[in-house]
């Protein structure tokens, strides 16, 4: 047989671990892949430096193409697998942090806590507006004094009647101020439970946070509850303890593990084709061992970390995927991920700090990445822990 | 309205791609994705269905392979997919490629059928009109608009100046070119559902007809490479130099 054209290996797919997955899943892939192509890397820079997010459009978008709550069964959404779910994250994240995170808080973070312990009812009233962008999302469990330690939250929700009054302030919540539904964590006499609170409810209020230098094309708000009143069958009646947001989270961070692989990918890419294109010395400067080295870590880190995710894929479609695992994933794939991100810096040269070029945006991205869902030191403690039976947290 | 999209699986062009020792065919790999020109084929096909009430059936040659090409349509909407495959096949020049799409569409039957107006990988731009005149159908070709109702369908026809109106009577097909929609994106609830569709398979004895494949690839050879441009040094007379130059292609 005769080779005709280039005979390098595919540079961004090494190993061909495309072929460890379904046709179904690779179809998923492509198909937000191409959307995020077309719709998003066009304009993410300018949205990035603007701090602002067409929402609206966004969600109608996401919805039609079935990304919200799309591994969720029944009520309008897509019931793909989780692996889809998770290759999904990788390409948004490929395109930005802020667009996977979107679609993480909505699917794992709102619409999750729904599906798993709300009522007949409640799933009905909300999830197939979710699953189509009608209704946004969003959720708190972060307060300003109560990060890593969400069990010490003080928001409270105190019986009056058959009613619930709640106080507190919710800190760094995604989609806050634009969200429709609060999926809000209070104490209670009976534990921490789950609240659906309609964010038009008297009493509710939302503040973004300004000035962020990270995560820019996406709304971070502080939530005030200020005496809000709801019925009783506003309750997530399924849960109350933390078990609730925890498997929330467990959901989310399965996604991040794939996102962040996407932000590297895309740095990885940046740098590779820039370096190929840039000359110094009279050669390209991918042609020095120095360059050299680094792309070839990048590209093995990307690789490796999407080893890792498919294995964690694969895992979670099996029911065999454990939250020790899922911490492994986020922990390992976001701290190579944000390495990848500043190697790749560095081969942009000056070019490498601006706007124009992605690198700078996911590295900057990354960082929150690095912190919410659980920092990489608590999920450090989670796995030293499991492997120690001794607990480091306190 | 019955509408029959023709769609073609192709190896990816961004991959190497390889001829088999001997025959010079292309070695079509298992993984094979939707011909990108198709894509707005299915578009136009399933935009008219939706407005007249009627279905999109593909039609498409080749080795299946995995499939991809042909669930990612199905994931975009269409109802169901026939599947021409026979070793008999290979190696088929367009004309063979016409008969046993046109054969296909026969049996199937058709108010109007949509093709592209030329392959990415094969790039003969013929088929089309072909399996029209098999199929003793008017061809309405380079369409970059496409409307159909009651018995009609009318075209915009790209020329060189800009567009002619035609119009056809139904049964008819159409060959459009790329852009003349913008193709959805598959939903996920449309890949999920694309499992379940019905794909029937197709060979020559179940379409009877005879191929006789008396054409064969003599020789290939790669392309020449682009050789470098001509610099023109501005020294203040650059654009009468320009000028010349374009005189001499005759583009001015
Ligand atoms: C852009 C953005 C969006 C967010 N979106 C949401 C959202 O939608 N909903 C939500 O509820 N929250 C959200 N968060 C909050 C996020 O989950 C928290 O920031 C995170 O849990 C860390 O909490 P903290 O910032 O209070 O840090 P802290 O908990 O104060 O931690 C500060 C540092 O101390 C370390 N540390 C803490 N405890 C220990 C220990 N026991 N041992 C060793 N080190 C320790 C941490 O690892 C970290 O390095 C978001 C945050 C950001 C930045
Ligand atoms: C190396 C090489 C050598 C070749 N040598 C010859 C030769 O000597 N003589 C010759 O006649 N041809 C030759 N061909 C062309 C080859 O036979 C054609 O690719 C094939 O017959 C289909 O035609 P096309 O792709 O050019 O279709 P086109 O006419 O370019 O396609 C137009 C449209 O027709 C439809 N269509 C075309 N093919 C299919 C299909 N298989 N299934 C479903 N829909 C389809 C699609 O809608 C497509 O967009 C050669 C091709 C190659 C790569």
């Amino acid at each position: 047989m005769t080779q005709i054209s280039f005979d390098r290996p595919d540079p961004i797919d090494f190993l061909d671990i495309d072929s460890l997955l379904s046709e179904e899943e690779k179809l998923v892939r492509a198909t937000v892949r191409d959307y995020v192509e077309k719709e998003i890397v066009p304009h993410i820079g300018d949205w990035w430096e603007e701090g602002i997010l067409p929402q609206e459009q966004l969600a109608k978008e996401f919805g039609d193409i079935g990304l919200l709550g799309m591994h969720l069964e029944g009520y309008g959404c897509a019931g793909t697998s989780a692996m889809a779910y998770g290759l999904a994250c990788l390409e948004l994240e490929a395109g930005d942090s802020g667009i996977r995170s979107f679609v993480s808080v909505q699917g794992s973070l709102a619409m999750f806590p729904i599906w798993k312990f709300g009522s007949e009812e409640q799933k009905q009233i909300w999830l197939p507006r979710m699953a189509t962008g009608e209704v946004i999302g969003c959720f708190g469990l972060t307060e300003a004094d109560s990060g890593s330690d969400p069990s010490s939250m003080r928001t409270n929700a105190k019986r009056d009647g058959t009613d619930w009054i709640i106080n507190g302030t919710k800190m760094w919540i995604t989609n806050g101020s634009i969200a429709d539904v609060a999926v809000i964590w209070a104490q209670t006499d009976g534990g921490i439970r789950g609240f659906l609170i309609p964010t038009d409810t008297p009493g509710f209020s939302a503040i973004d946070i300004k000035k962020k230098a990270s995560l820019r094309a996406s709304v971070t708000s502080e939530l005030i509850l200020d005496n809000v009143r709801v019925p009783d069958d506003f309750v997530l009646p399924g849960v109350s303890s933390m078990k609730g947001p925890l498997s929330c989270l467990n959901e989310a961070r399965f996604g991040i593990t794939f996102g962040a692989i996407g932000a590297a990918r895309a740095c990885y890419e940046s740098a590779l084709d820039y370096s190929i294109e840039r000359h110094q010395f009279g050669k390209p400067i991918a042609s020095f061992q120095l360059t050299q080295r680094k792309l070839v870590d990048m590209m093995v880190a990307v690789q490796r970390g999407t080893l890792i995710a498919v294995h964690l894929g694969r895992r979670k479609d099996d029911g065999t995927l454990t939250s020790e695992q899922v911490s492994f994933g986020k922990f390992d794939n976001v701290r190579n991920a944000l390495e990848v991100a500043r190697t790749a810096r560095s081969i942009l040269g000056a070019n490498g700090i601006t706007l124009e070029y992605p690198v700078i945006r996911h590295m900057a991205n990354l960082e929150t990445v690095y912190t919410y869902e659980g920092t990489n030191e608590i999920h450090t403690l989670v796995m030293g822990q499991a492997i120690t039976g001794l607990n480091a947290f306190t | 309205m019955k509408v029959v999209v023709c769609i073609k699986q192709i190896p990816d062009p961004a991959t190497p791609y390889t001829l088999e020792e001997g025959t010079n065919w292309l070695v079509r790999p298992d993984e094979q994705i939707l011909d990108d020109g198709d894509r707005y084929g299915v578009e136009v096909g399933l935009q008219i269905a939706e407005a007249n009430e009627g279905t999109v059936t593909l039609v498409s040659m080749g080795p299946s392979g995995n499939g991809q090409g042909v669930r990612q349509a199905l994931a975009m909407g269409a109802d169901k997919a026939i599947l021409i495959e026979d070793d008999a096949l290979r190696g088929s020049d367009a004309l063979t490629t016409a008969r046993a799409l046109a054969a296909a569409i026969k049996e199937e039957g058709f108010d109007l059928i949509i093709a592209g107006t030329e392959s990415t990988d094969g790039y003969s731009g013929v088929v089309p009109q072909m399996m029209a005149e098999l199929l003793g159908v008017p061809a309405l070709t380079y369409a970059t608009k496409v409307e159909a109702g009651e018995g009609s369908v009318t075209i915009h026809r790209q020329t060189n100046a800009g567009y002619d109106v035609v119009n056809a009577a139904l049964p008819a097909l159409v060959a459009v070119t790329a852009g003349v929609v913008e193709p959805r994106y598959p939903t996920f609830k449309g890949i999920m559902d694309a499992k379940k569709k019905p794909v029937d398979n197709l060979s020559v004895a179940d379409l009877g007809i005879e191929v006789t494949s008396d054409q064969t690839v003599a020789s290939i050879a790669e392309a020449t490479a682009r050789t470098a441009g001509q610099k023109i040094e501005d020294e203040g007379e650059a654009h009468l130099a320009i000028v010349a130059l374009l005189e001499e292609r005759k583009v001015i």
